[in-house]
């Protein structure tokens, strides 16, 4: 879809981009080029520099070295409200919007116009009017809270076309959708190309890259292994070569695995979010020893709500049963003390205490038994001991185990606390987003972990937003949708079109 | 043309050095008097005479350094309540107040009087101190309680009562305990005082006049206290845990509300301890002002100490000796005004332990 | 004791609290917590004396009260802004900052006369029957401009473009950056806007209400009374406001209660027994943490929190960017 016009060919021109952070070459002299009027995916794992480069693309940060050339005018940016008037516009993984304010004021953020007064209703009209043009429908007069993960995305990309931009960013947006919800974003960037804007697509599936992406640039640790390919005929482990370095086994092995008694058990469990609505409705299952229990849904309906209730960190209604004994409204404490083990989705917000060392990270759990404490006191030789063999067993990457957690890169601290709560081999383990932000080496490590627990006999409840994961861990699979399960099947009985279906709500099983 | 050096910023990734911390804080001592030196002089001051004076005032004589650890005394008390609050991220300021109804309460003791005055001496002090101890805690429970439940901030509410605690005082110094209509109590009998260095002038003539009493033994004793249960208690892994992350604490399984009433109660109860060992080793009775903002102080000495409870003691000397030197030398506000500083360059100075701070000469395309 | 006395007492000392409580919401709407209100308050309101004092005019001395407060808060805006210090620290030394200044920079201030800002009657207003004798007759300059300031800041912080960037920038600064809004710059200037209604504050009892310098005493805690009218008012001017207001007229009541030998066919106990006025004097503390905790409750209820990046540096590069 490449514009013929006589026209400058290149929207963008970024040659020799060099940036470095403390320790880490975040950026080494990658070039990159975006044809007027295409869709350009960029690629690569977490950590691999593609939110760096469109961090200096978007003005965020100031390269070391290196050249910017927008339409063929070399440029240098000091802020991003110079990279927004050449007409770069970013739609951030994490939104960047308020959300106590309404969508209208949302995209006003920053501007000239309306200089002082408001005159909101007016300016409603103008982003209708805008809607209307680029098929992206979503109330102006809404605050931002009230809305779906999809519709604030379209507010992020609407503020970026109110100002006018021509050259859109969209890092990561498919990663909070659900499959439908994809192909209608992806309809919409079709359009968006139509209507003569250019852009670039940051991904790592390589499915969706092929459905929408004109060219190709992979990022590695910094370096450009590719730059501009055709995303055509590429194989997957091309792909995966490309962004990781080395083959890819894309299939841990799991063994077959006879389920034992039940050990957690649900029963008609409701509870609220942090705004006092409804978050999770009614949900009943059971896990048995030896049994990966997945559960699928878009992020936000009602998962973080329902890990929560179950692991006694969130008031709730109805009932929850490890191994016989109720735990629901109780101290997380005692569910600790009655085998939970916990794999948080916040690895450094809940996980761990950042500025605390290694040491008093992985006792956490264990700080009050023997050996390391005997009584009222703790034994710090005992417990950095502990922290050691933990670090040998589980190979965690770190100088010492005297270091501050928060020196650890998310894979490490992933590890640390999966290392943490399998000690003591417990028999029931919620793991949410286990293996998110990781790199392809570490989602293989974790993968394999648990695993290995459910083979030693674990009941393991694992919440996760990458489908193809659920379905290759998981022997059962429930979807859960506005706090519902509005299904539950065994694994080998279901497809990624059933569940993504099931998703977005617009199908139940009759279970 | 362009200045040819620039600062340059950027996070530590290591660790930051062990000797950091003690010079930053010194630095920031002697930065604090600097200042305080420029705003005296530009009020036609003499900063280098203040000083001297301030020097002979404190560290002159051994008479001099002895008021100076009298001063000091209440300082390390509070101190270590702050730190012990500080450390699990609860803001206590209310150690004024605890300190005043620490010594209200033991100063019942002999003005009810709870035992009989012919009573033995130790039996008479230490249940004074159990009733310092008492007075302070639960006036730190009030706060604690209400952070635990309601979850009100407790700078707002600690410092609130403290107003409320020296009006409860009026009450009963200028009323029922008052000394024929002054405000104050009358002075306690001797059983009540705390034995002083001076009491031993007969014996050893080099005490005579050395007003060094027994308080500061009590400070010394909580230090290594609160040490211990910070560095080696599972309590104190608790405190640490959820002064870092309260999340990850109640994740952990750790009753947090539970442990906000605990660390203010223990908070208060050496601030109240404090209040005891003022009523009863330096003033011996009742009476208005008995704390020159020491509530206050305390605050600045635990952060001054980065919340280590054996820095507490050598900070509250040098704050003692600010004290002092504050009640002779003009103007009065002065030793305020070194203190906020000090406070303020502290946390500044954190910014150093966090970041790594150098000149660099720009590059050489950006000069031209 | 006269009701007519103690809510005209009530908007002329309220006028106080509502200055350095305005104030302080606009520094927490942009993010930025400042604990340091009483010292500002009394630097403010020994700057405007001072000034008023040795210039021989209330006008000089009044904006010398305000920028002082203003000069004070930039400290903190540097230590929690750019060198991302601690904001509650920080403002307690802030405080502390203050005392000592003011107290080094007062001496020898009490007792001396002043100018003072001169009490008004609004022409046309004062006229309307009842309501132009309570609120519009003989009260001090500064009152009126209380009267404006509680709208005007409202209708800024919640319908104008500075206003809605602001809270941006209080609740989600990393967002207002990426749109072109310097976050630094939007926090310095409503710390130092803060900071300048504490000064405003502390002149408005030093040079017009309550005329004179008693040391520390000048503020006895009002600034810290204001903070927590800031968290009772959920950052909003208009229940701040009449919280504002509610304080001054609690403090003129429970000193018109020691008057009376009879109150409501009962005994004065404050008349004759004089000590008991100290309980009095605790009311307002007492119940400032009364307040706090209906406070607290009623935003659970209505889950309504304070701005979602308030008391956070701003560190660009730092979560999600």
């Amino acid at each position: 879809m490449i514009n013929q016009s006589d026209e400058y060919p290149f929207a963008v021109e970024m040659q020799d981009i060099v940036l470095r952070f403390p320790g880490v070459l975040a950026n080494d002299h990658v070039n990159f080029t975006l044809k007027k009027g295409e869709i350009h995916a960029l690629l690569g794992e977490n950590g691999a520099g593609k939110s760096t480069l469109m961090n200096v693309l978007s003005g965020l940060y100031k390269p070391e070295s290196g050249s910017i050339r927008i339409k063929g005018e070399t440029v240098t940016f000091n802020s991003p409200k110079d990279a927004i008037a050449a007409g770069i516009g970013m739609v951030h993984q994490h939104f960047m919007l308020v959300p106590t304010l309404t969508v209208t004021q949302n995209i006003l953020l920053g501007l000239k116009k309306p200089k002082f007064f408001m005159n909101l209703s007016h300016y409603d009209k103008k982003i209708l009017d805008l809607q209307e043009k680029f098929g992206l429908l979503v109330d102006p007069t809404a605050k931002i809270w009230q809305l779906s993960v999809g519709e604030q995305q379209r507010v992020e990309i609407l503020k970026m076309l109110y100002r006018g931009a021509d050259i859109l960013i969209l890092d990561e947006p498919t990663a909070v959708l659900a499959p439908q919800e994809i192909d209608d974003l992806m309809a919409t960037m079709r359009a968006l190309v139509a209507q003569g804007k250019s852009i670039i697509f940051i991904s790592h599936k390589l499915n969706e890259v092929q459905a929408v992406a004109d060219r190709l640039t992979v990022l590695r640790k910094g370096l450009a292994t590719a730059e501009g390919i055709d995303p055509q005929g590429l194989s997957r482990g091309q792909l995966a070569e490309l962004m990781v370095g080395r083959k890819v086994i894309f299939r841990v092995e799991k063994q077959a695995k006879e389920p034992g008694q039940v050990v957690l058990e649900v029963d008609d469990l409701s509870t609220t979010n942090n705004r006092g609505l409804p978050a999770v409705r009614s949900v009943s299952f059971q896990i048995r020893e030896g049994e990966i229990f997945g559960v699928a849904g878009i992020a936000g309906n009602g998962q973080s709500e329902l890990v929560e209730a179950i692991t006694g960190l969130r008031e709730a209604v109805g009932s929850v049963r490890i191994n016989g004994v109720e735990v629901c409204n109780c101290s997380p404490r005692k569910s600790i003390k009655n085998g939970l083990a916990h794999i948080p989705e916040d690895r450094t917000g809940v996980g761990t205490a950042p500025n605390l060392s290694l040491t008093n990270n992985t006792i956490m759990k264990n700080y009050s038994q023997s050996p390391i404490s005997n009584g009222w006191r703790i034994n710090y030789i005992e417990a950095h001991d502990f922290a050691d063999s933990l670090k040998e067993d589980y190979d965690i990457q770190a100088p010492n185990v005297e270091v501050q957690a928060r020196k650890l890169s998310g894979g490490n601290l992933q590890k640390l606390i999966l290392a943490r709560e399998i000690y003591g081999a417990p028999s029931l383990i919620v793991a949410m987003q286990p293996t998110r932000g990781l790199d392809v080496g570490a989602i293989e490590g974790i993968q394999r972990l648990l695993l290995e627990q459910r083979q030693r006999g674990a009941a393991i409840l694992l919440l996760s937003e990458e489908l193809e994961e659920l379905l290759m861990l998981s022997d059962r699979i429930a979807v859960i949708f506005d706090g519902e399960f509005v299904g539950q099947m065994d694994a080998d009985e279901t497809d990624l079109n059933q569940i993504g279906m099931m998703m977005t709500g617009t199908l139940r099983s009759e279970q | 043309m362009k200045f040819p050096y620039q600062l340059k910023i950027d996070p530590r990734t290591e660790d930051t050095p062990k000797w950091l911390p003690i010079t930053t804080s010194v630095g920031a001592i002697v930065t604090a008097f600097i200042i305080s030196g420029i705003v005296l002089a530009l009020i036609g001051a003499q900063p280098f005479r203040v000083y001297q004076y301030f020097f002979k005032a404190s560290f002159g004589s051994w008479g001099a350094f002895s008021d100076i650890v009298v001063k000091a005394t209440p300082l390390i008390l509070i101190g270590l309540g702050c730190t012990v609050a500080f450390k699990m991220n609860i803001l206590n300021i209310g150690a004024e107040g605890q300190f005043y109804m620490g010594a209200f309460f033991a100063s019942l003791v002999v003005l009810v009087p709870i035992i009989p005055l012919d009573s033995p001496r130790w039996l008479v002090l230490t249940l004074m101190a159990a009733m310092g101890i008492l007075g302070g805690a639960l006036y730190g429970f009030i706060p604690g309680l209400l952070k635990a439940v309601f979850n009100v901030n407790e700078i707002i509410t600690t410092l609130m009562l403290n107003y409320v605690a020296v009006y409860w005082n009026n009450y009963w110094i200028f009323g029922k305990y008052s000394d024929a209509g002054f405000q104050m109590t009358p002075t306690f009998d001797k059983v009540a005082w705390l034995p002083r260095l001076a009491d031993l002038a007969n014996e050893f003539p080099f005490f005579s006049g050395i007003t060094l009493h027994l308080g500061v033994v009590f400070g010394i004793i909580a230090a290594v206290l609160i040490w211990v249960i910070l560095r080696h208690s599972r309590w104190g892994y608790e405190i640490t845990l959820i002064g870092d992350n309260p999340k990850a604490a109640n994740y952990a399984g750790i009753n947090i509300k539970k442990n906000i009433i605990l660390v203010m109660m223990l908070s208060g109860a050496l601030a109240g301890l404090a209040g005891m060992s003022e009523v009863t080793g330096v003033v011996h009775r009742l009476q208005e002002r008995i704390s020159t903002n020491y509530g206050f102080s305390g605050v600045i000495v635990a952060w001054l100490a980065k919340l280590n409870p054996f820095a507490v003691i050598p900070v509250s000397i040098l704050f003692g000796a600010l004290i002092v030197a504050g009640r002779e030398i003009q103007p009065s506000g002065l030793s305020f005004l070194i203190q906020g500083t000090i406070l303020f360059l502290v946390i500044s100075s954190d910014f150093l332990l966090r970041y790594k701070v150098h000149i660099v000469r720009r590059q050489q395309e950006e000069v031209s | 004791m006269n009701l007519e006395v103690i809510l005209r007492a009530g908007l002329s000392t309220g006028t106080i609290l509502i200055f350095a409580a305005i104030g302080e919401i606009l520094a927490e709407r942009a993010g930025v917590m400042n604990l340091g209100v009483e010292g500002m308050m009394l630097v403010g309101a020994m700057a405007a004396f001072k000034v008023s004092h040795v210039t021989q005019n209330a006008w000089v001395g009044l904006l010398a009260g305000i920028l002082a407060g203003g000069l004070l808060s930039l400290a903190h805006g540097l230590v929690v802004i750019n060198l991302q210090a601690d904001q509650t620290v920080s403002g307690l030394s802030l405080t502390f900052l203050g005392t000592g200044l003011a107290l080094v920079l007062g001496e020898g201030l009490t007792g001396l006369n002043t100018p003072t800002i001169p009490n008004v009657t609004i022409p046309l207003l004062s006229q309307i029957p009842l309501i132009g004798r309570l609120f519009f007759t003989n009260f001090n300059l500064l009152v009126y401009v209380g009267y404006l300031m509680i709208p005007i800041s409202w209708y800024f912080i919640f319908k104008t473009r500075p206003g809605m960037d602001m809270r941006a920038v209080g609740e989600n600064p990393a967002a207002a950056d990426t749109l072109g809004i310097n976050v630094y710059r939007t926090r310095y200037l409503y710390t130092f806007a803060g900071g300048c209604l504490a000064g405003l504050a502390g002149a408005t009892i030093s040079i017009a209400i309550s005329p004179g310098w008693y040391s520390n005493l000048t503020t006895s805690g009002q600034g810290w009374i204001a903070i927590a009218l800031v968290i009772f008012a959920r950052w909003n001017p208009l229940p701040a406001a009449l919280g504002g207001y509610f304080f001054g007229m609690l403090r003129r009541f429970t000193l018109d209660l020691q008057g009376p030998t009879m109150i409501l066919g009962f005994r004065n106990p404050f008349f004759y027994d004089h000590n008991l006025v100290f309980f009095l004097q605790m009311v307002p503390f007492l119940l400032t943490i009364v307040a706090l905790v209906w406070g607290s409750g009623v935003a659970r209820r209505k889950r309504r929190g304070a701005p979602a990046a308030l008391g956070e540096p701003y560190i660009r590069g730092e979560r999600g960017l």
